[in-house]
């Protein structure tokens, strides 16, 4: 579900989240729009907008685990398990975790990825949010709810800064709810328009007077 | 430096909340694992309150983290004060335009990258990791920060190993060595 939606609508700060998110064509192949929130996180106050929602959202949910999924999943998470008392457990590629650990493959477009969690990082019936930055296909989410409901966790949501298309209308990953903060950002055609144009006029300009 | 009065109780109460695994990632190695610490809210409170403490009068606007475990310590540190936080990330993980710094490993090397872009030439950094061994990470991260103009105030770990606290020394004060 989107928070427009869901009791944030006309809420200026979701605008200002969603301006701050820089997209990277054809990262990481071809053809790939990438949403990328370290330009998010590099303004202060959008950075605490963000954390600030979530807060207000869980903090009167009586959760007491915030998981967050590696790498990115690590900025948003600990904030808001600081800000609500909660423990955050880190879920991690394969191999990072010492000790003992639960292990979940999942899916990729090619081949298979894995997410570990820590055995005994929380109690049966604890009550978990899982943070991650985008959600897309909802593989990895999947995986992270699927390694906490083995440990005898209840997930209580997942919530991402931003959920693409293939989420859109899906309010539940496997039962669970996603709250989603922004779509993803749009490439500003404007920009590109304006700048071939200008590349035009100026071709057409140094070809007169040569 | 262990800038914190050792009988500071919160110092104690996180010190005691770090779990040691032995031999891990490899034989030998008395892996200092912080996992146990986030899982205490009050002692993980108290380590970043004791970092927020430190800094927030030394008008630091960048606060850098060091992939992985500097995510989670460095963000709520630049939240409380008021700093953008920047991620300092293993290659090809950030996209588009990135300062790349190579550094040592005890067998080969390793890379860290930093956006293009990501600060302003003058700008005060802090820059934040789980953990401080060799040094030679920071010493990575603290290169990058100077490529882009910053000026790096101060590196701040939960833990320092103080075996290899010598190490560190020569290469921050005797860098041809």
């Amino acid at each position: 579900m989107f928070a427009a939606e869901n009791g944030l609508s006309g809420d200026p700060r979701l605008q200002g989240i969603y301006e701050a998110i820089r997209v990277v064509p054809n990262f990481p192949k071809p053809g790939i729009m990438f949403q990328d929130i370290t330009s998010l996180v590099s303004n202060h106050r959008v950075f605490k907008d963000t954390i600030d929602i979530l807060v207000d959202r869980y903090k009167n949910m009586g959760i007491s685990v915030v998981a967050g999924v590696e790498a990115r999943g690590f900025i948003f998470a600990p904030a808001i398990a600081l800000e609500i008392g909660a423990k955050f457990i880190p879920l991690r590629k394969a191999g990072k975790l010492p000790g003992a650990v639960i292990s979940e493959s999942y899916e990729l477009e090619y081949g298979n990825d894995c997410l570990e969690m820590h055995v005994g990082a929380v109690n049966i019936g604890e009550r978990v949010l899982v943070i991650d930055d985008l959600v897309a296909t909802g593989g990895t989410l999947s995986a992270a709810i699927r390694l906490l409901e083995r440990a005898g966790a209840e997930v209580v949501e997942c919530a991402c800064i931003i959920g693409l298309p293939e989420v859109e209308g899906r309010n539940r990953l496997d039962g669970k709810p996603v709250y989603i903060l922004v779509e993803p950002r749009q490439q500003n055609y404007v920009v590109w328009y304006i700048t071939l144009r200008s590349s035009l006029v100026l071709t057409f300009f140094i070809c007169c007077n040569a | 430096m262990s800038a914190l009065k050792a009988d500071d109780p919160r110092i104690q109460a996180i010190q005691s909340s770090i779990r040691v695994v032995p031999d891990f990632p490899k034989p030998g190695i008395m892996f200092q694992d912080i996992t146990t610490l986030l899982l205490d809210p009050k002692v993980f409170r108290d380590t970043i309150d004791l970092f927020v403490e430190r800094y927030k009068s030394k008008s630091i606007s960048v606060v850098a983290g060091i992939e992985a475990r500097g995510f989670i310590f460095g963000p709520p540190i630049a939240l409380a004060i008021g700093a953008k936080f920047v991620p300092l990330r293993k290659p090809k993980k950030l996209p588009g335009e990135v300062f790349r710094q190579e550094y040592d490993l005890e067998y080969g090397s390793d890379c860290l990258e930093m956006h293009v872009g990501a600060l302003a030439s003058g700008e005060r950094a802090l820059v934040v990791d789980d953990l401080i061994a060799t040094g030679g990470t920071l010493c990575a991260a603290m290169k990058l920060l100077e490529c882009a103009g910053a000026e790096v105030v101060e590196c701040a770990c939960v833990i320092e190993i103080p075996a290899l606290k010598v190490t560190l020394f020569l290469q921050f004060h005797f860098p041809l060595l």
